[in-house]
């Protein structure tokens, strides 16, 4: 891309966007767009047009965000996460006022799911948190317990919606960033060992009836055909039935005659898969994986901890929605709410993802101001 | 840009982690994701690939059965015809309504709404919901049928207020000659739970569906089903259609074509009248059962639909026991009618048919003296038969043993089961002294012997069996009765008799009609045809005297076998009458009347007539009368008339035979699959003029 620049026949500015993103990046909500159309009986109500709208107006964030220097970042990470936090305890105490739970918050004709945007913040003071933390304090209790609270205080305010999906996906940014800082590596070892010791207590006594119905019918899901495990098996025959190529643009009966659940949001790839096929799923996966590769690059190629840190948990963040959500769709994980990245319709998901690659974005502009400093920095 | 990363914190641990460690732990750590994030990658793109190509045909299918809905057309029943290509059991169109206990939402409620929107009578309305509680889940309940269009009209267009409502164009089983026809060719219902996990055909459950349930409708239900046609359609997950795909009509079952003659069938049944009784009437020249009638009946017609609880009830109740076949199920005391055989075991035994024995009234055994019914002085064989003297026999059988005569009979039919299909049939006893030690462990004693010979005593059998006896007596050869047409059973080994043998007894029973014998009041004498026979009065208790008694079931059976013309035989017949009295009083009229429609339906039918007069109507009427009368006794109002729908196919009928007719072949020829008539079978079975369709019946038997 910089070679363009280089040839002076692209401006500078627009050179230096990050294309081998965005080109994938626009390529997959446009595809995403065209599924909607489809999942909306052929039209671009009630689906694909708002999809595209939010695209924009979250581009636009995104790009206002890459635009923040990294000291306002830096200085702005901590009252952030303060003020998102905030919002995640009015989210229940509203709910506890008006009776019954919720996840929103509305400010007049805006919905704001506060867990979602804990998501990025919870990655940004964790980046914050190590940035600061001398390395030589790596692997005492002072690394991991304040880091430790940055985490689980979110969590338990979103179990406490409840929405374990959210919380999962919150604790993976959180716990990425903390390995990708540095600490000890059995430490991770042991947590996961008594995580797996400490799921039947989980199962029995933490989980609520239907996240329970959600594991069991993961686990047998031909025992209840036409009660929970109804939703994974018309995905499976959504997307199995496509084959190759597909049954065409506007041709899928699963998605169609309503036999697939949520074609618009949480199936979507199902919907996308029974009507482009294999070949389309392949795109898919192909485009996500040019995303995350970049990623990848811009963490591997930041200045600094702050940065990388902030990179590889943004770059976490996102894959987990598109991983939680395919393995979902192809009945590989249990069913639960988590749509896939800039192809469902639905606003909150795609403000998370478009913030994480705002700040990508971000990083990848700092990595240009200033050259990687190899070894020598710190 | 300035780099801050650690620098205001002095004082390191004295473990040296510095941040190029760091850094590289990074490096080296985010490898580690990223080639975890990458297996995930590889991992979702096999799935997807295993989903989409080796699992693509499964879940293909699996898409199209979601897709699309397939709703079984059931198929047209095959007809059962007689003889001659009438219906005796044929279909007619009508509007149904079923329901599917499944779907319904307040099952009681929209049983009422749709009660009312119908026109149902309150005790129909109770068993929908009585049916509809007991039923499973996906077995539709018959709410009516035969409704008229403007009823189905009103339903169809409310649809949406009626879930689990199947309104339904269809073809109901219809029998012309209802009671008539009952117990021989049984009668249809839907399948019952049991029926289904036997035989687990998408069919059964189909609404409007009927599977054979008794008779031949149950033996032959594989014949008679046919084809189910077909409509699919594409639903959503809803189940609300979105268009129709194809629709394959349904092919119709094969027709299954009788020996039975139609019109002789209800003539036989409606002349046993009030009584209660069996009969069956066999051709002698091919074992063809041409009538087998058990009277009371049922109407298979008013089970189309289901049973109801009350009519159940009723039939249940009576006690001439009209669900059961007396003609193949109901034993008896075969009476005096075994005589005619008796002499045919005689003369093998080396009996001269002149020998003389002296009837001084009775016959003394031992101590004991059995009383014959009459001081019938000398009588010779002959005259054994035509009197039925129980003296000659008895002298007889005390000269040469039982043991002669069992396998004679056995020979002639009795103690035996016959290949037929449709019928339960029970196969009696002949006795012997191997049969008794075996049964009782005791031994035969003469006074056993005495019994048996007249037919008392352990003897049982059905009518079916003495009507195989006496065709084998009138033809002397050994016939095995067939109800398929074009299918007679295959001659058995020859009877063990001679021609001149034959004839002596042959000349008893003529004489027991024609002569002075006890049975003069049947005869018949049309051109030259004659009939010969033998009267039966089986005692029901001992030690009551025979005769009329007042309490009918302590009434003898009556029996009557007889065969005509007596020169040629072509028909043997073979009636018992339950508690009848006197075998000539009860059971020979029914044989006269029977022979006599044979060769002279016009007269025959006015008999019939001047007595259906005399009992209140055809049984179908009188029936009626007495479901209607038992349901107001049961406290509910009468219900609509299952026989008035019913129309009149004038073909089987026993009005259809006196019609004048043009002798053509049958203009509504039977449908696709019908077996044609045989030529190389005596096609008509009786030389009045032959029972094709006749123009208008001369009336309606309803």
């Amino acid at each position: 891309m910089s070679t363009l620049g280089a040839r002076g026949i692209v401006p500078e500015p627009i050179a230096r966007l990050p294309w081998e993103m965005l080109i994938p990046l626009v390529l997959l909500t446009g595809f995403g767009g065209l599924v909607l159309y489809s999942a909306g009986g052929g039209s671009m109500q009630p689906y694909a047009l708002s999809h595209f709208i939010r695209f924009l107006v979250f581009a636009v964030m995104a790009g206002m965000i890459a635009v923040l220097p990294r000291d306002a970042v830096r200085m702005l990470t901590y009252p952030a996460y303060s003020v998102v936090l905030l919002l995640l305890l009015a989210v229940e105490i509203v709910g506890q006022v008006g009776g019954g739970s919720q996840r929103w918050l509305e400010f007049g004709p805006i919905r704001i799911q506060p867990s979602e945007l804990m998501k990025p913040a919870v990655v940004l003071a964790m980046a914050r948190f190590y940035e600061a933390l001398p390395s030589g304090m790596i692997g005492s209790w002072r690394s991991v317990l304040p880091s430790g609270m940055l985490i689980v205080l979110p969590i338990a305010l979103v179990l406490l919606q409840p929405d374990l999906g959210t919380s999962i996906a919150i604790a993976f940014g959180g716990v990425v960033v903390m390995f990708l800082a540095g600490l000890p590596l059995w430490w991770f070892l042991t947590a996961g060992g008594l995580g797996i010791a400490a799921m039947p207590l989980v199962y029995f006594f933490a989980l609520h009836d239907y996240q329970r119905a959600r594991v069991t019918t993961f686990l047998d899901p031909e025992n209840d055909p036409l009660g929970a495990g109804y939703h994974i098996a018309q995905s499976k025959i959504a997307i199995g039935s496509g084959g190759l190529f597909g049954k065409g643009f506007n041709n899928g009966t699963q998605s169609h005659l309503n036999y697939l659940p949520e074609p618009h949001t949480d199936f979507v790839f199902a919907s996308m898969a029974e009507e482009w096929g294999l070949t389309g799923g392949i795109f898919v996966l192909l485009m996500y994986t040019l995303i995350l590769r970049w990623g990848w690059k811009v963490s591997s190629e930041a200045q600094d901890r702050f940065s990388s840190l902030l990179a590889a948990g943004a770059t976490a963040t996102i894959f987990f929605y598109i991983a939680i959500n395919l393995l979902m769709v192809m009945g590989m994980a249990p069913a639960k709410g988590i749509p896939l990245p800039w192809m469902s319709h639905g606003g909150s998901s795609m403000m998370t993802n478009m913030i994480c690659i705002g700040l990508l974005m971000m990083v990848d502009r700092w990595n240009r101001v200033a050259p990687k400093r190899g070894l020598t920095f710190g | 840009m300035k780099i801050p990363f650690l620098g205001d914190r002095p004082g390191r641990t004295p473990k040296m982690i510095s941040a190029s460690i760091l850094r590289s732990s990074f490096d080296r750590r985010s490898i580690v994701i990223g080639a975890f994030q990458g297996s995930i990658g590889v991992l979702l793109a096999l799935r997807l690939g295993y989903l989409s190509i080796a699992e693509n045909e499964k879940y293909r299918l699996e898409s199209e059965s979601n897709r699309v809905n397939l709703t079984l057309i059931p198929p047209r029943r095959g007809w059962i015809l007689d003889r001659n290509g009438a219906p005796l059991a044929s279909n007619r169109a009508d509007f149904r309504v079923d329901v599917i206990p499944e779907r319904l939402q307040h099952s009681d409620e929209t049983i009422d709404r749709l009660g009312a929107l119908l026109e149902l009578d309150p005790s129909r309305i109770a068993e929908v919901k009585d049916k509809v509680g007991t039923a499973r889940g996906f077995q539709p309940v018959e709410v009516a049928s035969g409704l008229k269009y403007e009823q189905f009209a009103a339903l169809s267009v409310r649809m949406p207020e009626f879930p689990g409502v199947v309104p339904q164009r269809g073809f109901s089983r219809s029998y012309p000659t209802g009671p008539s026809v009952g117990h021989l060719i049984g009668y249809v219902g839907p399948a019952s739970a049991e029926e289904y996990e036997k035989d687990p055909n998408p069919l059964l459950i189909t609404p409007g569906y009927k599977v054979g349930k008794d008779g031949l409708e149950k033996d032959f239900e594989q014949t008679l089903r046919g084809e189910p046609g077909a409509r699919r359609v594409e639903v959503t997950a809803q189940g609300r259609i979105v268009r129709d795909l194809e629709t394959r009509s349904d092919v119709q079952g094969k027709a299954v074509q009788l020996t039975i003659d139609g019109p002789l069938q209800d003539y036989l049944s409606r002349r046993i009248g009030l009584q209660s009784g069996g009969s069956v009437v066999i051709d002698c020249q091919t074992g063809g059962i041409l009538a087998l009638a058990s009277m009371p009946s049922f109407d298979p017609n008013s089970f189309v639909g289901g049973i109801g609880a009350l009519r159940w009830k009723m039939l249940n109740e009576n006690d001439h026991i009209p669900l059961l076949n007396k003609a193949v199920r109901g034993l008896y005391p075969p009476g005096s009618t075994v005589k005619p055989m008796a002499t045919l075991a005689l003369q093998i035994a080396g009996v001269s048919p002149d020998e003389r024995v002296s009837c001084p009234g009775g016959y003394q055994l031992g101590n004991r003296f059995f009383r014959c019914d009459a001081v019938h002085g000398s009588v010779d064989m002959r005259e054994a038969i035509e009197h039925s003297c129980n003296t000659y026999f008895w002298s007889m059988v005390h000269r040469v043993g039982y043991d002669a005569i069992a396998p004679i009979a056995k020979a002639f039919g009795l103690g035996q089961e016959y290949d037929l299909p449709g019928t339960s049939q029970r196969f009696g006893t002949v006795p012997g002294s191997a049969w008794k030690k075996k049964r009782y462990d005791q031994d035969w004693t003469d006074s056993d012997g005495l019994n048996a010979v007249i037919g008392q005593g352990y003897v049982l059998a059905s009518p079916l069996q003495l009507a195989v006896m006496t065709a084998r007596i009138a033809s002397g050869r050994d016939l095995r009765p067939s109800l398929v047409l074009g299918n007679p059973a295959p001659l058995g080994p020859q009877l063990p008799v001679t021609a001149e043998q034959l004839q002596v007894t042959r000349d008893g029973m003529f004489r027991v009609v024609n002569g002075s014998g006890t049975a003069r009041g049947a005869q018949i004498q049309i051109g030259d045809v004659r009939m010969a026979g033998k009267t039966g009065t089986a005692q029901v208790r001992r030690l009551i005297s025979r005769g009329h008694v007042a309490d009918w079931a302590s009434r003898d059976h009556s029996w009557f076998i007889c065969y005509a013309p007596a020169d040629a035989p072509r028909y043997a017949m073979a009636t018992v009458i339950e508690h009848g009295g006197f075998g000539a009083t009860a059971a020979a009229p029914i044989a006269r009347d029977v022979m006599t429609y044979l060769f002279d339906p016009a007269t025959a039918l006015d008999t019939l007539h001047r007595y259906e007069a005399e009992w209140g109507g055809t049984p179908q009427q009188r029936m009626s009368r007495e479901y209607a009368a038992f349901v107001g006794a049961a406290g509910q109002s009468v219900p609509q008339d299952d026989f008035a729908g019913v129309p009149l196919t004038a073909r089987v009928d026993a009005e259809s035979r006196a019609a004048p007719r043009p002798d053509v072949s049958p203009s509504g020829t039977p449908p696709v699959g019908t077996a044609a008539p045989q030529a190389s079978l005596p096609a008509a079975p009786t030389p009045a003029p032959p029972p094709t369709p006749a123009g208008p019946a001369p009336e309606a038997p309803q």
